[in-house]
């Protein structure tokens, strides 16, 4: 569906994209992870075409990405941080706007907005709705023709838990209908909650790739299982066989409340590949 | 063309919504109304009002709310994201222009209610072309403004060198000299003539002053347009 092969991007001297090489498969969540100003932005504009490349390859439905076409192009759904809404229409007059253009019905409107969870908000301006509403708004938007691959530049960033939690909802309910998404964030744990792959990203390029569980399981070299016991201690164990008998005999012992093995996460992944954090700005 | 049709049916929309344009809109017909038939003094020339409100609308209305509207969707992306549905620069523009142009022309109709019925389509036929001219100079400031706040610095002097020149051209022999190379002192010459007198007529002079400074605007229009594009 989507391949770049060797891309690079390059404002005046300062390459904003480095050699990135993706393959996006239909039908499934791909999450671009990485810090503030690691090209995250870059790199979902050039593969919807609103920026061009400094170099390398870029394929859409199989076709140069410079190649595409206005019908091809209606398969897109973006939803960019930096693009508003017509502030003194309502949401459901907002929607009205693309669902003309994109000739789809009215009666879609009011359902995708209640689907978004701004059912009650139909006839409120625009201007009235809180950052959590109207980033469901801008979400609605990017949905409302129903498109076949959708991007989203961090639908999430800086949002309330339960808008947080309503848009997560659509992104995994979209992929259930055979959509394929696109979602740049610098979020770990929705990174690692969505994504059937995720790439990494730090300073244009991509530093690991795969299932989000795979890469903690690769860089899970400590090996150790944390044991709480029900005095309240903690203890940490190798996870080796000889550590066999020790747990066997807590658990005999009746003093082993949890055991959890020590993965990492995907944000001290990062920190161990790159040496910064992803909250860090760029 | 259906694209056409849906910018301009979101600005109807918004024609009510947005009170900064609207009273562009509506400000000098009902001055003109107002002023025409409230003040009824001996010395006063013949139709002064209506042929100098038609004139600054002209040179304000147009020229505001086109740079306003255009600015307006680059500050907040909505103009990318219509580009992204494949709405085509051309057809938004057109789309505006469109809008735009027929809301003046609202006003003109009622401004000319108090012009004898034989006058009124050679001063409409005036306003519509004065009215397509502002409308791409507005134009050319929405598509060089990043955002409201540059368009609005840069419509000022534009409006007041379009605007008030004319009207001030009245009181003062200097200023008229150099209002004359002005498209809007030219239209409102030619205003005179309709109204005043039997037969009305525009020189070589005028004609070519308006050529100029059409063909002036489209150049700048272009350059913009090629430079920025509507991003
Ligand atoms: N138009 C531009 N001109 C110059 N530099 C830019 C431009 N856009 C982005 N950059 C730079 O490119 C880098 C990546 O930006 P961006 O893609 O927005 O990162 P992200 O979305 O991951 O935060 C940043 O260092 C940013 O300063
Ligand atoms: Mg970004």
């Amino acid at each position: 569906m989507i391949t770049c092969k060797g891309l690079c991007k390059s404002y005046g001297d300062k390459k904003v994209l480095d050699g990135i090489d993706l393959d996006i498969k239909d039908g499934s969540i791909i999450g671009l992870l990485g810090p503030s100003g690691a090209g995250k932005t870059t790199m979902i504009k050039i593969l919807t075409g609103q920026l061009d490349a400094s170099g390398g390859s870029v394929e859409v439905f199989g076709k140069d990405v410079k190649n595409l076409t206005g019908d091809d192009k209606r398969n897109f759904g973006i939803m960019m941080d930096n693009f508003g809404v017509y502030e003194r229409f309502t949401c459901r007059d907002n929607l009205k706007v693309y669902a003309d253009i994109y000739g789809v019905p009215k009666e879609n409107i009011e359902k995708i907005l209640e689907e978004v969870g701004l059912g009650d908000s139909i006839k409120k301006p625009a201007s009235a709705l809180s950052k959590g509403m109207k980033a469901r708004l801008r979400l609605a938007r990017a949905f409302i023709h129903s498109p076949k691959v959708i991007f989203l530049d961090e639908p999430t960033s800086g949002l309330d838990p339960q808008s947080m939690r309503s848009i997560h909802k659509m992104i995994t309910d979209k992929k259930e209908e055979g959509c394929t998404i696109f979602l740049a964030t610098h979020n770990m744990e929705e990174a690692s909650k969505l994504c059937d792959e995720i790439y990494l990203l730090n300073e244009g390029k991509i530093v690991e790739k795969g299932k989000p569980e795979e890469i903690c399981r690769r860089y899970n070299r400590l090996k150790k299982i944390r044991i709480h016991l029900t005095d309240g201690k903690d203890m940490e164990v190798s996870a080796g066989s000889e550590s066999a008998d020790t747990i066997n005999a807590l658990m005999r012992s009746g003093m082993l409340e949890t055991i959890h093995s020590t993965e990492p996460t995907l944000e001290t992944v990062f920190l161990e590949l790159t040496g910064r954090g992803l909250q860090e700005a760029g | 063309m259906r694209n056409i049709l849906m910018v301009i049916e979101k600005q109807i929309k918004d024609t009510f919504k947005n009170k900064t344009i609207l009273i562009q809109f509506i400000l000098f017909p009902a001055m003109t109304l107002i002023m025409e038939n409230a003040i009824t003094m001996k010395d006063m020339p013949e139709l002064f009002f209506t042929r100098l409100f038609s004139v600054m609308y002209i040179g304000m209305a147009p020229l505001t709310s086109t740079a306003a509207i255009i600015s307006e969707e680059k500050e907040r992306n909505t103009l990318r994201v219509l580009m992204m549905a494949n709405v085509k620069p051309v057809q938004y523009l057109i789309g505006v222009g469109v809008y735009v142009w027929s809301i003046c022309m609202i006003g003109a109709c009622v401004m000319a209610t108090g012009l004898p019925g034989e006058k009124v389509p050679a001063y409409l036929a005036v306003m519509a072309v004065g009215f397509v001219i502002s409308i791409i100079a507005g134009a050319c400031i929405g598509i060089w403004s990043k955002n409201q706040m540059a368009a609005t610095s840069l419509v000022m002097p534009v409006m007041m060198i379009l605007s008030f020149l004319p009207m001030i051209a009245i009181f003062n022999g200097s200023v008229e000299k150099i209002s004359k190379i002005f498209y809007t002192k030219q239209i409102m010459d030619l205003m005179d003539g309709i109204i005043l007198k039997e037969t009305a007529g525009i020189g070589r002079f005028g004609l070519s002053v308006i050529v100029i400074n059409s063909a002036l605007l489209i150049v700048f229009f272009l350059l913009a347009y090629r430079k920025k594009g509507l991003e």
